[in-house]
Order: structure tokens, then sequence, then C-alpha cells
């Protein structure tokens, strides 16, 4: 479905993403884990069309899409939860969940809101709430029920985990795998790599912004390198 | 009655601060940029009104409409050719490419049109209405473009509240890396806030010529400075801000040039500007939200 060919990312002079390769295929949960500043965001962000690689490929199914407009991303059906969240704060979370919708047709949009709304009940009782006014682990909801207006195949995810107490962080990793359930393909990048490992099915080790390892999920989560590094084992 | 007369000469004047101070907030609020040319796409909207009313004899009404499609268009082409390539670049290069275009309308205005002033018809009609048995009398311009006014606000209330565009605007203007990853055209809808802020710019250019009809190619440099003061002063993004700016920037204007001094008044603005800044820096309704970790 997605297909990351040796792709190579900088800012400025520094090389961030060296040679890159991963692919996720439809139906899956790829997870993609490493340390902070291993170059996990930028590989997202690059995906999405925000950054560009100087070589290498990005497709998606089998269109290029390193070549396109970030918007026409996705319309395409790749969409992002980024980082920090960065939902619209001074819009309420109707109005946030509204703009998720942009590419869609106004005919759908009522619908996916009341399938947002029971994913994150939550939302629904803020709908006319500013997002700025949401705790962290509220807007973190919002910024995936967002994603999720754009009828996404493929969701990428950047650290949902940050910044959240324990028992959230469970019900935001319960509700990844709903969506999946719902056929949705999941791209999770995570720092909490036993949360990540114990719901994916695949991941990719990155490091100093190359990838050093991948595998099946349940294999890296027994690897004794992954224990030491990540696993505080 | 002198007091209530100058009062809605001030709300009058400010009415067309604050459109002009519209443009300067949209546009600063979505590009993070200010454009200090949009007082001179001002003055190429009340020549190009000027023209088509009183050399070619067309109606009034044409002359509003075709004026503003002149600054619409003006506007995009500006942001096109000369913001859109600094796009990246730091906010100082912005800023000078800004004041350069600003020169470069306010020369070719005088190479095209030559300096001399020209004598602008007013667009509404010179009459004034008496109230009071006499004593108050309010002239037919400073009603219409109060009204006016007013119009413009519900109006860009309604579009930027209610429409897809206008809440993607707002979008932008908060976060435009998340809003390209909702599929937002960003550079599309930063050229259709050149454009709405452009257009109004032509009626604020119409109704500033109808009010006070000495038009020049310097016509715009000091109501679009003044404006811009309205804008930072009501809080620079804010579209309340921007008429609650310009309505205390004219009455202030207009009470300090009745009641203290003709020559101080541009300075008692200026001043009042600073006292407010330095009490509360954002301006009257500027905040800042404070980011959830």
């Amino acid at each position: 479905m997605l297909k990351v060919t040796n792709i190579n990312v900088y800012y400025g002079a520094i090389h961030a993403v060296k040679d890159v390769t991963l692919e996720v295929n439809e139906g899956e949960i790829v997870t993609l884990i490493g340390a902070n500043g291993a170059g996990k965001s930028t590989t997202l962000q690059t995906i999405s069309g925000l950054l560009r690689s100087r070589s290498g490929n990005i497709s998606f199914l089998d269109e290029n899409i390193g070549v396109i407009a970030p918007h026409k991303i996705v319309e395409r059906g790749l969409a992002q939860v980024p980082e920090g969240r960065r939902v619209f704060l001074r819009m309420t979370v109707r109005e946030n969940l509204e703009m998720g919708a942009y590419t869609q047709k106004a005919s759908g949009v009522a619908a996916d809101l009341e399938h947002a709304y029971a994913l994150f009940p939550r939302l629904k009782e803020r709908q006319r709430q500013v997002a700025g006014t949401l705790s962290g682990g509220e807007q973190q909801m919002l910024a995936m029920g967002r994603a999720m207006m754009s009828r996404p195949k493929l969701l990428m995810l950047d650290e949902p985990s940050m910044g959240l107490a324990p028992i959230l962080v469970e019900q935001i990793f319960d509700i990844i795998t709903e969506m999946n359930r719902e056929g949705v393909t999941i791209l999770l990048v995570e720092q909490n790599a036993q949360m990540a490992l114990s719901v994916a099915n695949r991941a990719y080790v990155l490091e100093t912004g190359g990838i050093v390892l991948h595998g099946d999920a349940s294999e890296l989560i027994g690897n004794e390198d992954v224990k030491r590094a990540y696993l505080g084992g | 009655m002198s007091f209530l007369s100058h009062l809605i000469s001030g709300v009058s004047l400010g009415s067309i601060y604050a459109i002009i101070a519209l443009g300067y907030t949209m546009v600063y609020g979505i590009a993070k940029m200010l454009n200090f040319a949009h007082g001179d796409v001002i003055m190429v909207g009340a020549y190009a009104c000027f023209f088509i009313v009183s050399r070619y004899g067309m109606s009034p009404l044409l002359g509003v409409l075709l004026s503003v499609a002149v600054c619409t268009l003006l506007g995009i082409l500006i942001e096109r050719l000369a913001y859109k390539p600094l796009r990246a670049a730091p906010s100082l290069a912005v800023l000078i490419t800004a004041i350069g275009i600003s020169y470069l309308l306010q020369n070719s205005a005088q190479l095209l049109w030559t300096s001399n002033p020209k004598v602008f018809t007013s667009v509404v009609g010179a009459g004034s209405l008496k109230f009071a048995g006499g004593r108050l009398s309010i002239s037919v311009t400073a009603i219409v473009t109060i009204v006016i006014c007013a119009v413009i606000m519900l109006a860009l209330t309604w579009f930027t509240g209610k429409t897809k565009m206008g809440k993607a605007m707002r979008a932008c203007s908060e976060d435009k890396g998340a809003a390209q990853l909702m599929g937002i055209n960003v550079n599309f809808t930063i050229s259709m806030t050149f454009a709405i802020g452009s257009a109004l710019a032509a009626i604020a250019g119409v109704l500033l010529c109808s009010a006070y009809p000495t038009l020049m190619p310097t016509t715009g440099s000091m109501p679009g400075i003044k404006a811009f003061t309205a804008a930072v002063f009501g809080g620079i993004g804010s579209i309340p801000g921007a008429l609650l700016g310009g309505t205390l920037l004219g009455i202030i204007e207009i009470f300090g040039k009745a009641y203290i001094s003709t020559q101080l008044s541009d300075a008692i603005v200026f001043a009042v500007l600073i006292i407010v800044l330095l009490v509360k820096p954002t301006g009257l309704l500027g905040t800042r939200i404070q980011e959830k970790v």
C-alpha cells in the first residue's frame, strides 16, 4: 500500500533521514520506533509531503506521491495525526472535525461526524467548546477524530501517547486497534516502544536517521538489543 | 450638538480605517506578514473609480464594482509575484519587499496619472441630513460609510464563522502545516485572503475619496499607516479588533482635531497606540493561547 524506498531528507546541512526504506501493507499496523531525534517524525512529514526527500521514492497505492502537493496527498486517502496533536486551538471541537473533512463532499460529513463521536464520546460532549480549553488527552482524541474525518485508507500517527497519563495511553491504543479493525491501515510512530510493539504486526527501528532493524513486532519484543535500548530491560 | 457631530464624523472616518485595517489584519493573520503595500492598493482603487466615473461617465455603482475587481486582481497579482516566492524567507525580507511594492505602486501612479491632485466626485452624493431642527447635520457620505462598514463586518463574521473557505482561512492562520494535513490548499487560501483584503481596500478607497475628495498617488499612504495602527491597536489578526481599533482611532483623531489641536491630531493618534501597546502588547482584543504539552 505504502512503499518508501531509500529516501534522504536534510535540514540544511543536517542529514536527518538516511536511505530509509519501509513498507506498509493493507490492513496492517506497522510501527516505527526509535529514540528522540532518530528521524521518525521527519519520515512521516516527508510521506505527507510537508518535507521533501532529495532522492528515493514514495509510492502510495502505486502512485508516486513524492512529487504531489500535501493537500492532494490527503485526497488520495493518506492522513496524519501530527506530533503534538496540532489541533486548531481557537476553533471549536466541531469545527476542527469539519476541517478534517475538508476534502470530503458535504453530504457525507454528518455521518462521519457521528462516527467520530462514536469513537470518542468525549468529543460529542464538548463539540461547541474551543479546542484550546480541552485537556491533553482530549486534544489527542480530537486530533485522531479529525484525521478520521478524511476517511483515510492509511492513517499515520506521530507519538499519540506523548505526555498522556498511562490510563489514557491504554485508551488511545485501544482506539487505534479499533480503527484498524474498521479497515484503516496504520503507521504508528512511537517512543513508547512497549505499547507500540504490543499492538503492531510489524516494526521498524530507526536510529540516527537510518533503519537498523525490522521484523515482526512479536520477534522484536523478544530481541535483546531492542529490549536493552527501548524497553528498559 | 457639536460633540455628537464630531462623534459621527469620528465613527465615519474610523469605519474607513476599520475597512482598511481588515485587509491588514486578515493578511497578517494568515500570511504572518505586514503588507505595507495595502495602503497603495486603496489609492489604485480610488483612481480606478475616478477614471470610470469622471472620465468615462459610467454610473458610480459600476465604478465601485469595477474598482473592486481591479484591486482584487491587483492584490492576487502582488501576492503571486512578490510575496509567494518569499514564503520561506525571513520576515524582514518580506517586509522590505512590501515596502518596495508600496513605492512601486506610488511611483507607477505618478508616472501614469501625474502627481497633480484630481478632484474625486463622491459616489454617494454630497447632501446632508439635518436633525434637531437643523442644529445637527450629518453628511450622507458619513452615514453610507458607517452602514457599509457594518455590512462588511457582518458579512466577514458570517464568512469566517460559517463557510468552508472562511474556516479554512482560520485554520491556516493558526497552523499552516496542520491545515495542509487536512487537505487544505494553503497557497490558494492565502491568495483568497489577499483578494478579499484588496477588494475591501477598493471600497475603502472610494469611501475615503468620497469624504476627502483630493486624489493623489500618495493618497493611500497615510490612511494605510493609520489603519495599520488601528489593526495593531485592536489586536492584529483579530477581525473584531480591526473594527474596534479603527473606530476608536477615527474618534480619537477627530476629537483631537476638534478639541486639542489640528496639527497634533496625528501625534495624539500614535501616542495612544504607544500607550495601549505598553499596557497590553497584544492590542485591545488580541489574545495569546497557551499551548498544552
